[in-house]
């Protein structure tokens, strides 16, 4: 009993954070209709931010992780307006290289600044404690990755059911033509959407660094990670992201419990499974 | 009817004018004969029949991991080698591609991904029979054809990997004119209307696939007998990129493409990337943003914008 509470406790966890890192991601893809390889590179950015601003400067642990996320999203803005921009029109194959290309780029970058070496982020004391649930215990850090990965899908659903914005990028997800052709300015839309991922994409990697370390190699150790939650929640479904990232936590985590030496055969072997007989993914459109 | 086999010929006087020019670089040149071959099928794949894959490391490694075995356990003939690399290559291909060729897109690059980190973390965990994570060692290739020695220097190792890229070049260059091969074509360029006229994609792409990868399984078998070592960097994600990209450099779906740039890929690389790997990155970073926004078709097709640009086309750098 206590080893299936240990299960779903650290399986959330580890699923919000996927979803956190995620679910730009797919949202981009599903509206730019771009394969961004390099998605992952703006976690470890804010990650290394994070680090730097912590560690070096010794500011608090909530003032670092903010200016992280907003320097992150600093540097995602011109990267949209000047490269990514391009980008869209390319072809698939195009749009792999180049953006593996910027991985590279970002990772090479952080080595430059930081070096190699683990980037850890000090936790406050008060997220190291740990809270009596009165059957168990449990990491202060651990329930705020669920709390707050709860709060980003209820912020996502707030921001895309109930303001304009949302509107117009539902609109422009639909479909982009007739969106601009309506008057949306898609250009902002696609410009303010990619900001909000890669601001996710940094939270997720701060909150995440216990479980997924932060180093110069971040990007593409996890980048099939991060893909799969994409692939499986359907492009551009939010929701779908939400359930692929909590299915893909909990079935790693229980097979790292149960199966330690075999957690990523299992988890990949399924996933395959999945997208054979699922290939739209869980909330896709059929294409 | 002979314009046609000039560049092959031209490369062939290069690759032995290359052995008398750099005697002390036989282990580097052989080694790009080796990703020669690996960027070759990747060309069939990708080039010919449009299967976009990030994972042809898997193939490859399946085919040094078989022939290494191979070699320890049962017989250490290479030539007997090549082929069971090239079988356990291409049965992979066609295991993992009844699955993928159903996929596409976003969909189908994760999964080749995926199939290579899959093999990676087999490779890892069998470490009793793999090496694991050391790699495995103790890999004596016998005589090639039973007259030719391995030999300290390379020599040996050079002429058989010349032989074999030679043999993958212009298998490969018969494929592409074949019914086969315009068939792939056709399917890169419209899989509906080949699918109209009545071929069967998915067969088509698959047989492609399972081809590649057999000829991705002869390149890790070179890599095997000729370095004598097998390591899990053969699954790497890096080698899968690093091959893609040398192709798109040279140009896709042309072969002669495909050996221009994985030639100039390695000679950077020799040169860059020996001191620090790190700062290789932002070459290697900077040279794929390049190609992708300046050289879309590849410096292959170089010549054919030069020309039509000397012709004032309007459409010259296309």
């Amino acid at each position: 009993m206590s080893l299936l509470l240990n299960i779903a406790v650290d399986g959330i966890a580890y699923g919000m954070i996927l979803f956190m890192i995620a679910v730009g991601l797919s949202v981009t893809m599903g509206l730019m209709r771009v394969v961004n390889l390099a998605h992952g590179g703006f976690a470890l950015i804010g990650g290394a931010l994070a680090h730097w601003l912590g560690r070096e400067l010794g500011l608090p642990f909530v003032a670092a992780a903010a200016l992280a996320i907003a320097g992150t999203v600093a540097l995602a803005i011109p990267l949209e307006r000047l490269v990514y921009r391009r980008i869209y029109g390319f072809g698939e194959l195009q749009q792999v290289l180049a953006t593996i290309g910027l991985t590279f780029l970002m990772i090479a970058t952080v080595n430059l600044w930081l070096g190699s070496s683990l980037l850890a982020i000090p936790l406050p004391e008060a997220l190291q404690r740990s809270i009596d649930l009165g059957f168990r215990q449990l990491t202060a850090h651990r329930v705020t990755v669920i709390v707050v990965g709860l709060a980003v899908i209820l912020g996502l659903w707030a921001l895309l059911d109930r303001t304009r914005f949302g509107i117009r990028l539902r609109a422009a997800v639909d479909n982009r033509d007739t969106a601009s052709a309506l008057g949306i300015d898609t250009g902002t839309i696609y410009t303010l959407t990619f900001a909000l991922g890669a601001g996710l994409a940094a939270l997720g990697g701060i909150l995440g660094a216990e479980l997924l370390p932060i180093d110069a190699y971040y990007p593409l150790r996890y980048m099939v990670l991060f893909l799969i939650v994409v692939a499986i929640g359907g492009l551009g479904s939010i929701l779908g992201s939400f359930a692929a990232a909590l299915a893909i936590g909990l079935v790693e985590t229980a097979s790292r419990y149960l199966l330690p030496d075999f957690a990523t055969i299992v988890t990949f072997a399924l996933v395959i499974l999945f997208l054979a007989l699922r290939p739209q993914g869980l909330l896709g459109r059929a294409s | 009817m002979t314009r046609p086999f000039i560049p092959a010929l031209v490369m062939l006087i290069a690759a032995v004018a290359a052995f008398f020019l750099f005697p002390y670089n036989l282990a580097f040149l052989t080694r790009i004969l080796i990703m020669i071959v690996l960027v070759l099928s990747l060309d069939l794949v990708l080039g010919f029949a449009g299967i976009a894959t990030l994972g042809q490391a898997a193939m490859y490694g399946a085919g040094a991991y078989a022939a290494g075995l191979f070699a320890i356990h049962v017989w250490a003939d290479p030539v007997a080698g090549l082929l069971i690399g090239a079988l356990a290559g291409g049965a992979l291909a066609a295991l993992s591609g009844a699955v993928l060729m159903r996929t596409q897109g976003l969909t189908l690059i994760m999964l080749t991904i995926a199939v290579a980190q899959i093999c990676a973390e087999i490779a890892n965990q069998a470490r009793e029979v793999t090496g694991g994570a050391d790699g495995m060692r103790g890999i004596r290739p016998g005589k090639v054809l039973g007259l030719w020695e391995f030999d300290f220097i390379g020599i040996t190792g050079y002429w058989y990997a010349l032989t074999i890229a030679g043999l993958v070049f212009a298998a490969l260059f018969v494929i592409g004119r074949s019914p086969f091969g315009l068939s792939l074509r056709g399917i890169h360029e419209s899989p509906a209307r080949m699918e109209a006229i009545g071929v069967s994609v998915y067969r088509r792409r698959l047989a492609a696939y399972t081809l590649g990868g057999g000829i991705a399984g002869i390149a890790g078998a070179l890599s095997a007998q000729i370095t004598q070592l097998v390591s899990l960097e053969a699954f790497s994600f890096t080698l899968s990129a690093e091959a893609l990209i040398m192709l798109i450099l040279g140009g896709t779906g042309r072969l002669y493409g495909a050996v221009l740039g994985t030639v100039i890929f390695m000679a950077v690389h020799h040169t860059a990337a020996a001191n620090d790997p790190f700062n290789w990155l932002f070459v290697i970073g900077a040279l794929v943003l390049a190609v992708v926004f300046f050289l879309p078709s590849g410096i292959a097709a170089l010549p054919t914008s030069l020309k039509r640009l000397a012709k004032g086309g309007r459409h010259a750098g296309s």
